[in-house]
């Protein structure tokens, strides 16, 4: 592992937020954090403002914070005491200049990974405070450029990357036809009405790795699964719109997702190996929805692995052979709990596992999810040097292959393997169940 | 649709076809698919490496083969229909026959109501548009979602794409590069978004759900929006008979109802969707949560008194307009709930409910450990399938058309109802 730009301080350009700056008005600043401040926050808020007590224990939390030389202001207290904490002080009588930088502080230094959570000794929720100056920003059209951008694909097509619906249908049939040529008789059952299970992806798949798809499509084939994937927009999980602040297109996204689950009959929701759109369904955008929890019985990838495995409806032949580590996604590890499925599965599918430290709930963030990866190439240096932390935990475990079971960890661990010369590569675990299973034609 | 008058009453079963035949002939068969009268059953089938073709009642449609077919429906009047690819165009095919025109993608059927009426979306050298019985869209768009059709089936509607909006360009997108297509003719206006639309009764206004800007929703109705905005907006549809426009909007942090502009409930909720009006167009009921995580329906703005933690759906009115019913979900298990009253039994799924015509009873396919069955007024019938589709009540009520697969065959029966809740 090498640091090739300790201390470089890469210049940001963000035409997002210097536009939406250059048309605010103080009026508009002050009458919409009096807005979301007095219309939609309310004890929680309150609590969190009051109680805090500045000891510092959130700061060791942080990634950011350890990775940036214990820089306080990168701690999650610090982070609430530039942003949020700054706007109660001076009682919503912030400029434009603030609120640009307040942008960049909620949505390119916090993961709202929860971790500094764990460690106050209050539970403070820095996500949560983190949240509230993203919807402030968002409120005053200054959000980043390309985060931005993202919210707009998943207004107009209901996907996060302007995949057309014709796009989406023909991959989908596409890699059944190349599934064929391992299985022949494989389908991906489109819009089967009482299936058991529709399968939902987010749109990085049909755009950039199709042959994730390609994957379930033989586990599922293989295990015999009555399932079904939709042709209709709602098939993306995904939820960026949760994280640029924008809760009525968030809400909008799972409204779409829900109710073609509904329309196609099925019993669960299987969605695939992706952290932030599971957040979505668990926590907050069927909160939005007037929903406690996902309204059917939604699980993420790794619990469907662990059933198939569990259950025998799949069967190794071989486990792989690579050594493998394993970075907990925040928001399937510490948010849902799956980490010890997870454990299970690899150790079932591979043969050499090695763990990093810290692990579990309390494994450090990729530094790409909470939509730090979205906001696009103006902060991919900034990205990757502050988390050094991570690189240093990845490189320690001497693994080849780095699984991690969610979208934005696999783009974020990337950027970061190849910044510090990690020699590691990036697998779901999917890829890996394929490679090693028994196939139809071996049983 | 096809009148159900005309249907065969009087035969109390018919084996139409022994599906396991149908299996030793092709590679595969597909999920099934029956008429609404019960008399045909189909399948997309696998004859060959990459060739398809669909078998109706153990036939196959046709002598020449398709290189792919998909989304096999029969529409209410009883045509058989799919979307086929031949020579690497596709197309809708309907009994048989394919349309002339040919795209390089089509998805989406949509039928009117009375079946008369195929719609669907295509793509065609990159241009997006719908086609209405074979007839394209003169005008085509950069993109299109959120299709509809009139319940008449005289006009198409979408969300088109009317600007070419440059990667990453946030600031065009917000000036709005969206707009509706009514019958292929785009709104002289322009939204940051448009999604779901209605016609009127007889396809002369369109509304749809739009917003001006990231911030603010309303319905626009033939491309003029309402005068007051709100925080979110859901799909309208218009009071029968008038041009009025009645949709959920979110106002003050509660959803209530708006017609034309103006809340004409007085009650808010922490949700509300799928509005519907009886049949005698005097009631409006909508799928509401009257308090986070509790849902139930309100008619005119009162709220049944039974809620159910999880999911109200297929909301359906009696044709008498006195009843509601809909299937309701908690904990994974599913009831149906009518007039505000709980059935005891409760299923793995249950589908859309069905009024008999006179309204006094209520019908639903139900499942339960891999089973099917029928739900008929709070009680299960005890005969079970390896699968059914929705009941039809005959004409006069007294009969209910059972189409079921048991053991590999697939029967249409007519059953007394007096049978099957004892």
């Amino acid at each position: 592992m090498t640091n090739p730009s300790e201390n470089k301080k890469p210049m940001v350009l963000d035409e997002g937020l210097e536009k939406g700056a250059a048309k605010l008005t103080q009026d508009r600043i002050e009458k919409t954090i009096k807005q979301v401040l007095e219309g939609e926050t309310g004890a929680r808020f309150k609590a969190y403002v009051e109680t805090c007590v500045h000891c510092g224990l959130c700061s060791d939390a942080c990634h950011v914070y350890l990775s940036l030389d214990r820089d306080p202001k990168y701690s999650p207290a610090g982070k609430v005491k530039r942003t949020i904490g700054e706007i109660i002080k001076r009682n919503g009588k912030v400029d434009a200049q603030f609120i640009k930088e307040a942008s960049v502080v909620a949505s390119t230094e916090c993961n709202l990974c929860k971790r500094c959570a764990m460690y106050c000794p209050f539970g403070i929720d820095t996500a949560y405070m983190m949240l509230i100056v993203r919807r402030i920003c968002h409120k005053l059209g200054v959000t980043p450029l390309y985060i931005q951008d993202t919210a707009h694909s998943h207004a107009a097509t209901m996907n996060q990357m302007w995949v057309k619906e014709d796009e989406w249908i023909d991959t989908l049939q596409w890699q059944e036809e190349d599934a064929r040529e391992e299985i022949p008789n494989l389908r991906i059952p489109l819009d089967k009405v009482g299936a058991d299970i529709m399968y939902s992806v987010i749109a990085p798949e049909p755009k950039f790795q199709p042959h994730l798809i390609y994957d379930m499509a033989i586990i599922m084939n293989t295990a015999g699964i009555n399932w079904t994937m939709p042709s209709e927009p709602g098939w993306d999980n995904s939820d960026m719109a949760m994280f640029t602040g924008d809760n009525e297109l968030c809400a909008r996204l799972k409204k779409e997702h829900f109710d073609l689950a509904a329309r196609l009959k099925v019993k669960k929701i299987v969605m695939g190996e992706c952290g932030h759109a599971f957040r979505s369904v668990y926590d907050v955008g069927n909160r939005m929805l007037g929903w406690r929890m996902h309204p059917f019985n939604t699980i993420h990838a790794i619990e469907f692995y662990y059933d198939l495995l569990k259950t025998g409806k799949i069967k190794i032949r071989e486990k792989y052979k690579k050594s493998v580590t394993l970075h907990d996604p925040c928001n399937v590890s510490r948010g849902r709990g799956l980490h010890d499925k997870a454990r299970w599965v690899i150790n079932q599918i591979c043969e050499d596992f090695t763990e990093m430290y810290p692990n579990r709930e309390h494994n450090y963030c990729c530094n790409a999810g909470g939509g730090v990866v979205n906001c696009g190439p103006p902060y991919k240096i900034k990205r990757v040097t502050s988390n050094r932390v991570k690189a240093e935990q990845v490189a320690k475990t001497g693994a080849e292959i780095l699984i991690t079971p969610c979208h934005n960890c696999h783009s974020g661990m990337d950027d970061i393997l190849a910044y510090y010369n990690i020699e590691m590569h990036t697998k779901f675990i999917c890829e890996i169940i394929n490679e090693v299973m028994v196939k139809p034609e071996e049983a | 649709m096809a009148d159900s008058a005309n249907w065969d009453w009087g035969t109390g079963e018919k084996l139409i076809s022994d599906l396991d035949e149908w299996k030793s002939s092709f590679n595969w068969v597909e999920e099934p698919y029956v008429s609404p009268d019960g008399e045909q059953i189909a399948s997309i089938v696998n004859v060959d490496e990459a060739e398809f073709n669909v078998c109706v009642n153990g036939e196959v449609w046709r002598e020449d083969i398709y290189d792919k077919a998909w989304h096999l429906r029969y529409t209410p009047d009883g045509r058989l229909t799919a979307l086929v690819n031949e020579n690497d165009e596709w197309t809708v095919a309907v009994d048989g026959e394919s349309w002339e025109n040919t795209f390089d993608y089509a998805w989406n059927p949509i039928f009117s109501k009375d079946g008369g009426t195929i719609a669907v979306s295509f793509q065609k050298d990159g241009e997006y548009g719908m086609a209405r019985n074979d007839a394209p869209w003169e005008e085509l768009f950069a993109n299109l979602n959120c299709p509809e059709l009139s319940p008449d089936g005289t006009k198409t509607a979408a969300t088109v794409q009317i600007e070419d909006l440059g990667s990453a360009d946030i600031f065009k997108f917000q000036d709005g590069v969206f707009t509706a297509a009514d019958d292929g003719t785009p709104w002289d206006s322009k939204f940051v978004n448009v999604w779901w639309k209605s016609f009127n009764h007889d396809g002369s206004k369109l509304a749809a759900e739009i917003r001006l800007n990231l911030y603010d929703y309303t319905i626009a109705v033939n491309g003029e929006p309402w005068a007051k905005t709100f925080a979110s907006v859901w799909k309208p549809i218009f009071r029968p008979g008038t041009d009025s426009v009645v949709a959920p909007v979110k106002a003050a942090g509660k959803w209530t109802i708006a017609e034309d502009g103006n809340i004409i409930w007085d009650k808010g909720f922490v949700q509300l969707w799928q509005q519907m009006f009886s049949p005698d167009g005097k009631k409006i009921a909508a799928i509401v949560a009257p308090s986070f995580g509790r849902w139930t329906v309100a008619v005119d703005g009162i709220a049944w008194s039974a809620t159910i933690g999880d999911m109200i759906t297929e909301m359906v009115f009696s044709p008498d307009s006195s009843k509601v019913a809909a299937i309701a979900l908690e904990d994974e298990k599913w009831t149906l709930i009518v007039n505000g009253s709980l059935w005891q039994d409760t299923y793995d799924m249950a589908y859309q409910p069905v009024f008999s015509p006179d309204s006094q009873m209520v019908a639903a396919k139900v499942e339960k450990n891999k089973k099917f069955t029928f739900a008929i007024n709070g009680k299960t019938w005890n005969q079970k399938f390896d699968y059914v589709w929705d009941p039809v009540f005959s004409p006069d009520g007294k009969n209910i058309l059972a189409r079921t697969v048991e053991d590999g065959k697939y029967y249409r029966r007519v059953i007394p109802v007096n049978e099957m809740i004892g």
